[in-house]
């Protein structure tokens, strides 16, 4: 295998300093050959050897047959950032080869199949050749699995060459299968090969491998939409309306799933909820928004196409102040984009949804405990404003799967908002759906059937009073915008606070949000490690913006707004609700389809220093 | 001597709303005025009742009847999907909806279809006239061919047939009426409230301003001469001396609804049509079509197509009714959820 490298001798001599719990590994596999399974046993066994991992699907959008890599990425610091550099290359697609050992990092590790007899290339990285088929044919494998099962050979040799345990393994394919022994042991026959095969065959001449740490100790691993599906469970969801769409499709699957275990009537079987597939995302809010008036804790899922159909309803539940919620897991746009990549690029959009002047509160999670926090969190928010909460997750987040500690049960009581019932009308002797009696912009409501003569109000997109009463009067139109703008006042203060890290005599100041924060995290430890340069760091978890926000900008000379899109959304936002401060602020806005990287943001941000 | 009160005690007053502002004598005003009797005859109580409604002439007239009712005048074309949300999240209310011809027909039929397809409970009600009123006079996907408007001109394209599409998504409840009939209106929306899934009700209510001429077949003049009943329904002993008279003992078919009560179809010639017949109600359609006429009364009906919620196997308590505890699961079941997903011991 090895007729361009030196002599194993001479490789034992110029064997460099090991690099442990520090690299990355890429595998290119194509779509629809079986290999998210032997993906995520690596990565599960790597974690449950205590060493902090983050892993992302580098997918098409298509069903079979397109190039697709997965990167696992170790890190002994615990950094979960997306980093450009591949050390260890799993090559199991011939059609990528070339270009895939081109991405290897010099000193890495190119592990391909035998059988392809390529020419090994590069001088300055290690290949080893596995013989996938070879070892696959030894196998008790039927043929119409052999496909499937053929990846785990890759997982075994792997094992070998940077020493994960075998138990590990086990334990990661005990996990996906559920404890079924049929599948669990065909395919550890097959990892056992491929480790039996490396440890007799392969020569190690290269620095990289795994020592176990006890960083994840209490860890559990999860995607972020299922995160934010048993948030919505923990949120009371009672009605879920929803159409089809790459990347929020996993949180409706797991949605349903957890409320099927957990929101079942035992006696009946009846559920205490119901889920409807729409026939689009329009109806898809529609549907939620007739949930939300009746009294239901409803939401829909979806990305930026959907949320675009959602606009005109969107504007309803603002203006007629209708709770409900929607999750955008977002992608790359505009248009259909990039449907399968990430992207931070509908914050605009979301913040701005519907024509005249609307504008709608959204929550921006970074990671799997807030995306949990904020399932539960928008149903009280949606019905404490009585109005339309959006979720910001995106495909980062969403599709892959991140470490995390136990999400924490909500700590506060769920909170319905103003409701007004038939005693208390009776005790009043009136009920006017607009009046904003506590003067926080808030006026309660009724829900239909509540059985009182006065109780019912008309709900409408169109000019109304304080009762309700369809009005074309200037006055009713400025003094029902007036409360409405005094009730988002009020929502400044309900929503999520920034988390600030304010630093002693730093001059930059960071702003970002969502899952940017990975890429801040490690960039200001780097800014700070190799050029000496302290920032402060402000994660913003919701729009709108405070006075916590605008404190932080006066605070520093310059802002950085670091997000994952092209026109520095958020830095628009900013300058827009500071204008007196615009001046400090500066957009550091990238979006490729991949999440931002560390090494991105050190060099644009340094760029303008 | 004291106004007349049904069994709860209230007045046909008291199921009024507001003063109508659509044009006087507007057919849509007095389907408002037979949905008011309808409700004080069945003794409804109000707030088991939602109003519902998209955008146009049509939908504006919810806030004119059951002022004491709950009411959502939502988006162009997209009342299916509020009510569908609406009667999942509160399976005991009672859902009126009234549409129109660009509503449903046009902007709307994606959602009137799916609705159907669904079995939403709602009684929707298309005020059928033709014409795009609130924007002064265009044609509307139900419009005649040959039709004239000082507007748009001659229409060439053949119409839509609301209830047609309503038979092709296998709607469970199909009839059709005409606004200048109040008597087979009533009877008509008492067999619709009755009806526990979908039941679309396309009513011929010809507009006043914009489209009432003889060439249009939704006008007062066409609608007199060109109207062919298709049975007489008596839904309680109504006083209809037209009708008694021409009953035969013979001709008389009752349908049970879900709540018990029947409707008594009378049929004209007994021969002629089966309303549980789904093929020969599209025949009938089809022949009408050919013989420009319309036909009016219940067209097809099933009592027994499972609705929405009876599909989505919910509990019986509304949904909007049940209480937190059972809305959050306990600390228990996320420490459960929790356990499983832990890495290490």
């Amino acid at each position: 295998m090895s007729d361009v490298q030196s002599s194993p001798a001479e490789s034992l001599m110029a064997e460099p300093e090991p690099i442990i719990n520090d690299f990355q590994i890429m595998i290119a596999t194509v779509n629809g050959s079986g290999s998210q399974t032997a993906n995520t046993a690596l990565l599960r066994a790597i974690f449950r050897m205590g060493i902090p991992i983050s892993g992302k699907n580098i997918f098409p959008s298509n069903i079979q047959g397109l190039p697709t890599w997965f990167t696992i990425r170790v890190s002994k610091d615990g950094y979960i950032a997306r980093m450009e550099d591949v050390h260890i290359m799993v090559a199991m697609n011939r059609d990528t080869f070339e270009e895939d050992v081109q991405k290897v990092t010099s000193g890495g590790i190119c592990l391909y199949r035998s059988e392809w007899k390529v020419r090994e290339d590069r001088e300055d990285i290690t290949y080893y050749a596995l013989p996938v088929k070879d070892l696959i044919d030894e196998l008790d494998v039927p043929g119409n699995l052999k496909s499937y099962v053929e990846n785990m050979i890759y997982v075994g040799a792997l094992a070998t060459i940077i020493e994960i345990d075998l138990d590990d393994i086990g334990f990661a394919l005990d996990f996906h299968f559920g404890g079924r022994a049929k599948p669990i042991n065909m395919n550890m026959a097959a990892v056992r090969a491929g480790y039996e095969w490396a440890q007799d065959n392969l020569a190690k001449r290269d620095p990289f491998k795994v020592a176990r740490m006890d960083k994840t100790d209490g860890m559990l691993l999860l995607d972020g939409n299922s995160a934010g599906a048993l948030g919505a469970v923990f949120g009371g969801v009672s009605f879920i309306a929803w159409y089809p769409i790459t990347p929020s499709t996993g949180m409706i699957d797991a949605v349903r799933a957890y409320l099927a275990d957990m929101r079942t009537d035992p006696n009946t079987g009846d559920a205490t909820y119901a889920i409807v597939q729409a026939e689009d995302e329009l109806a898809a809010i529609g549907m939620v928004i007739g949930a939300g008036w009746a009294g239901a804790r409803a939401m829909t899922s979806t990305s930026g196409p959907g949320m675009s159909l959602m606009s005109e309803f969107a504007g309803l539940a603002y203006f007629a102040e209708i709770p409900s919620v929607i999750w955008n897991v977002q992608r790359m746009g505009p248009s259909t984009g990039l449907p399968t990549r990430t992207s931070q690029g509908d914050v605009l959009a979301a913040y701005f949804l519907g024509h005249g002047d609307t504008k709608h509160p959204v929550l921006f999670p970074n990671d799997l405990s807030e995306a949990f926090e904020f399932g539960w969190k928008a149903f009280d928010l949606a019905e404490q404003l009585q109005t339309l909460v959006f979720v910001l997750s995106d495909l980062d987040l969403g599709m892959n799967l991140w470490m995390s500690k136990p999400f924490a049960y909500p700590d506060v009581p769920m909170d319905r908002g103003k409701l007004v019932t038939a005693e208390d009308i009776e005790r009043e002797g009136k009920f006017w759906r607009y009046e904003d009696k506590d003067g926080d912009g808030i006026a309660a409501r009724t829900l239909p059937g509540t059985d009182h003569p006065l109780a019912a109000y008309f709900v409408r997109g169109t000019g109304h009073d304080e009762r309700a009463i369809y009005s074309e009067r200037s006055e009713d139109w400025l003094a029902n915008m007036a409360r409405l703008n005094r009730k988002f006042d009020t929502g400044r203060g309900l929503v999520p606070q920034p988390v600030v890290d304010q630093v002693a005599g730093a001059a930059i100041g960071i702003i970002a949000y969502g899952t940017s924060d990975g890429c801040v995290i490690e960039g200001r430890d780097r800014l700070q490690a190799e050029h000496r340069l302290a920032t402060s760091y402000l994660r913003l978890r919701a729009l709108p913006l405070n006075d916590v926000t605008r404190k932080f900008i006066a605070n520093h000379d310059r802002i950085y707004v670091v997000e994952n899109n092209s026109d520095g959304q958020m830095a628009m936002i900013l300058r827009m609700e500071y204008p007196e401060l615009a001046g400090r602020i500066v957009s550091l806005a990238f979006a490729d389809g991949m999440p931002l990287s560390p090494r991105w943001m050190v060099n644009a941000l340094l760029e303008q220093e | 001597m004291g106004a007349r009160t049904n069994e709860l005690g209230l007045t046909r007053n008291d199921y009024k709303g507001r003063p109508s502002t659509l044009c006087a004598g507007c057919g849509h005003n007095s389907i408002s005025n037979q949905i008011i009797a309808v409700a004080y005859e069945m003794g409804l109580n109000q707030h088991d009742v939602i109003k519902l409604s998209g955008i146009g002439c049509s939908s504006k007239s919810p806030a004119y009847f059951l002022g004491r009712s709950h009411g959502f005048n939502a988006l162009h074309g997209r009342m299916p999907s509020i009510a569908t949300g609406a009667t999942t999240a509160n399976r005991d209310l009672i859902a009126v909806g009234v549409s129109g011809d660009g509503d449903t027909g046009s902007i709307g039929l994606g959602q009137f279809k799916h609705m159907i397809r669904r079995n939403v409970p709602i009684v929707y009600i298309v005020e059928n006239n033709g014409v795009y009123a609130l924007t002064k006079g265009q044609f509307s996907a139900t419009a005649d061919i040959g039709q004239k408007l000082k507007y748009a001109g001659i229409n060439e394209m053949p119409p839509i047939d609301i209830c047609m599409e309503a038979l092709i998504d296998n709607a469970s409840f199909v009839a059709r009426s005409f606004a200048g009939d109040p008597t087979q209106v009533r009877e008509l929306l008492k067999a619709a409230i009755s009806h526990k899934g979908t039941a679309v009700l396309d009513i011929i209510s010809p507009c006043v301003t914009f489209n009432n001429h003889e060439t249009s077949s939704k006008s007062y003049p066409y609608g007199k001469s060109h109207q062919e009943s298709l049975q007489d329904i008596t839904y309680i002993p109504m006083y209809d001396p037209i009708i008694i008279d021409v009953m035969e003992p013979g001709q008389v078919q009752a349908v049970e609804m879900h709540d018990g009560s029947h409707v008594v179809l009378k049929k004209l010639d007994p021969t002629k049509h089966d309303p549980t017949n789904r093929l020969a109600a599209m025949q009938l359609l089809e022949e009408a079509r050919a013989k420009e006429q319309f036909i009016t009364g219940l067209i097809y009906v099933d009592e027994t197509q499972k609705t929405l919620p009876e599909l989505s196997h919910m509990v019986k308590t509304p949904l909007a009714h049940l209480p937190n505890e059972t809305l959050r699961p306990p600390r228990e079941a996320l420490a459960k959820v929790m356990d499983r997903l832990v890495c290490c011991d």
